[in-house]
């Protein structure tokens, strides 16, 4: 049956397929088969794709900000306040905004992506440069580090948990957001969820790429986990003391 | 890397905060002796961790000079300076992302010391202050208080600094284990030889760990500076007879062992070897109700005898 739509565009076989896709079913195992290389697999790839350029680009953009917010104090409000505003936005509300200016282009997606991670990565490295112990600094100053030697070898580290904590977060809610991509550009896991809704809502399409963000979502935030385990290898037994 | 001691003088410190009516330190003067033990010590607000932060440069000096062997501090890099200074600070500031190994090599690490050489370093240090070599690989979260406060000693020993400062080092600490760390600290000073600045608010503890105790008294003036004997024997003034207390006729005793006294024919009483202090000795015969006692050697050979009257003198 498949074989009918191969080449085609990307059209859900609701109405042309196996009893099951007539049917309307939950989730129907020839659809999936017949349509895992040229809809899913496509998408997903997109969508992992949007999202790691979005975490990528927010987390170096967010990095920048809270060097500057936390050497510079006064700063950090006027910093955290314009993140709060751009995650206040309406994800819909800001691609209408950004259309007019960066047309009907991934970097609208991206620049709407990046602002959402901002907020939370942000704050989160601004709270765990600010909470590292008075002690290890002073103690780390009185040792003869230079500055910027206090802050590779001893602020940097220690915040390291708050920082894949944010990155955690912005990671998930970055998987979870860039969905909405559809709007704008036809790619990520999106695209097929819209098309489906199109077809008088093609059940096993909307289920199969829903469930695929969730475990992408899943998995990078399982990486995240064991990446932080490898780099703080300490922060495990702080908790347990 | 440094070694060795050095001499330390303070030449009219002084630490004045902008908008204060009186200075933190006031024209402190004073010098300490390479490889001595020098007892910052008095009420909250005398000026001590001031003082002490002065020698490192955590705190600029507003006038006055302080010398490391003749080198003013305030003509080297500042980070040199602090390298070659050992610091223990009472919360210990161990770095709580590395292992007891690598927060020992910290200072060895600036200078550059090569791996291997910090892991020997670090088990001789480790051994030096009584922690089996196995600590190197653990973590301070995984440490009790007083061998955090070891880690954080060795730390400071660890490129062997000309000087130490320490800043309440055993505050933290438990009555017992602070006792324990105290003597250690002692018998590795035998072995080391630092001069070592010492902050402490606690009398008891100047008068036992101190070669020599520096009085402050409220507005960072010296009250007194002298040996513990001289302190409790002659007070400067009102200030220090109070602040040493009005039991100091008995510390003084704690600081005198039985072998500085000159010795009568063997005669009966209770027996104390010849290290016991003249306190003890005081209480044993108290509790004994005895008039003289016999004193011994390490072997356990009587020495001689020493009455109640003795003792007092």
């Amino acid at each position: 049956m498949t074989a009918l739509l191969a080449g085609g565009p990307v059209i859900p076989s609701f109405g042309h397929g196996s009893s099951c896709e007539l049917n309307n079913g939950w989730l129907c195992t020839e659809w999936l088969h017949g349509h895992w290389g040229d809809t899913l697999q496509p998408a997903l790839i997109q969508h992992l794709e949007l999202s790691a350029i979005a975490i990528g680009i927010g987390f170096v953009l967010a990095f920048a900000l809270a060097l500057v917010g936390f050497r510079a104090r006064v700063l950090d409000p006027p910093i955290g306040v314009a993140a709060d505003f751009l995650y206040t936005i309406p994800s819909l509300a800001l691609f209408q905004l950004l259309v007019p200016i960066t047309g009907l282009t991934r970097t609208t997606v991206e620049i709407a992506l990046v602002s959402y991670t901002l907020l939370i990565l942000y704050r989160n490295m601004i709270e765990g440069l600010r909470g590292v112990p008075a002690d290890a600094i002073e103690s780390a100053r009185g040792s003869g580090f230079t500055r910027t030697q206090t802050f590779l070898r001893v602020e940097l580290p220690l915040a390291l948990p708050a920082i894949f904590a944010g990155l955690r977060i912005a990671t998930v809610s970055t998987v979870s957001i860039a969905t909405v991509a559809a709007f704008v550009i036809p790619e990520g896991l999106g695209r097929p969820i819209f098309i489906a809704l199109e077809q008088d809502v093609f059940k096993t399409e909307i289920l199969s790429a829903g469930a695929l963000a969730v475990a992408l979502a899943l998995c990078a935030d399982a990486l995240l986990v064991l990446l932080q385990r490898v780099l703080t290898p300490w922060s495990r037994l702080e908790r347990r003391a | 890397m440094p070694g060795q001691a050095a001499e330390l003088v303070f030449d009219e410190a002084t630490k004045q905060y902008a908008g204060r009516p009186e200075p933190a330190v006031d024209r402190l003067s004073l010098t300490v002796p390479a490889g001595e033990i020098c007892v910052l010590v008095g009420p909250s607000g005398g000026g001590k961790t001031t003082a002490l932060k002065l020698v490192n440069r955590l705190i600029a000096l507003t006038s006055g000079d302080i010398r490391i062997d003749g080198r003013s501090i305030l003509v080297q890099d500042v980070t040199a300076l602090r390298r070659g200074i050992g610091y223990v600070i009472q919360q210990v500031g161990l770095f709580p992302h590395m292992t007891v190994e690598a927060n020992i090599g910290t200072v060895p690490r600036l200078y550059g010391r090569p791996r291997s050489w910090i892991r020997a370093r670090s088990q001789e240090l480790l051994e030096l202050v009584g922690l089996d070599p196995s600590y190197a690989k653990r973590y301070p979260a995984q440490l009790s208080g007083g061998e955090r406060q070891r880690v954080g000693l060795a730390r400071a020993l660890a490129a062997d600094p000309p000087l130490m400062l320490m800043d309440e080092p055993f505050g933290a600490i438990d009555p017992i284990v602070r006792a324990r760390l105290q003597d250690e600290f002692l018998r590795l000073q035998q072995e080391v030889r630092k001069t070592v600045v010492f902050v402490t608010h606690d009398v008891d503890e100047a008068i036992k760990v101190g070669d020599r105790i520096a009085i402050l008294r409220q507005g960072g003036r010296l009250a007194q500076y002298d040996t513990p004997e001289a302190i409790l024997e002659q007070p400067a003034d009102e200030f220090v007879a109070q602040f040493v207390g009005a039991d100091r006729a008995l510390k003084a005793l704690a600081l005198r062992t039985l072998d500085q006294l000159e010795l009568r024919p063997v005669a009966d009483g209770p027996r104390a070897p010849a290290t016991t202090t003249l306190r003890d000795a005081l209480s044993l015969l108290m509790t004994e109700h005895a008039e003289s006692l016999v004193v011994l050697d390490g072997d356990g050979r009587a020495l001689g005898s020493l009455t109640r009257d003795d003792l007092l003198r």
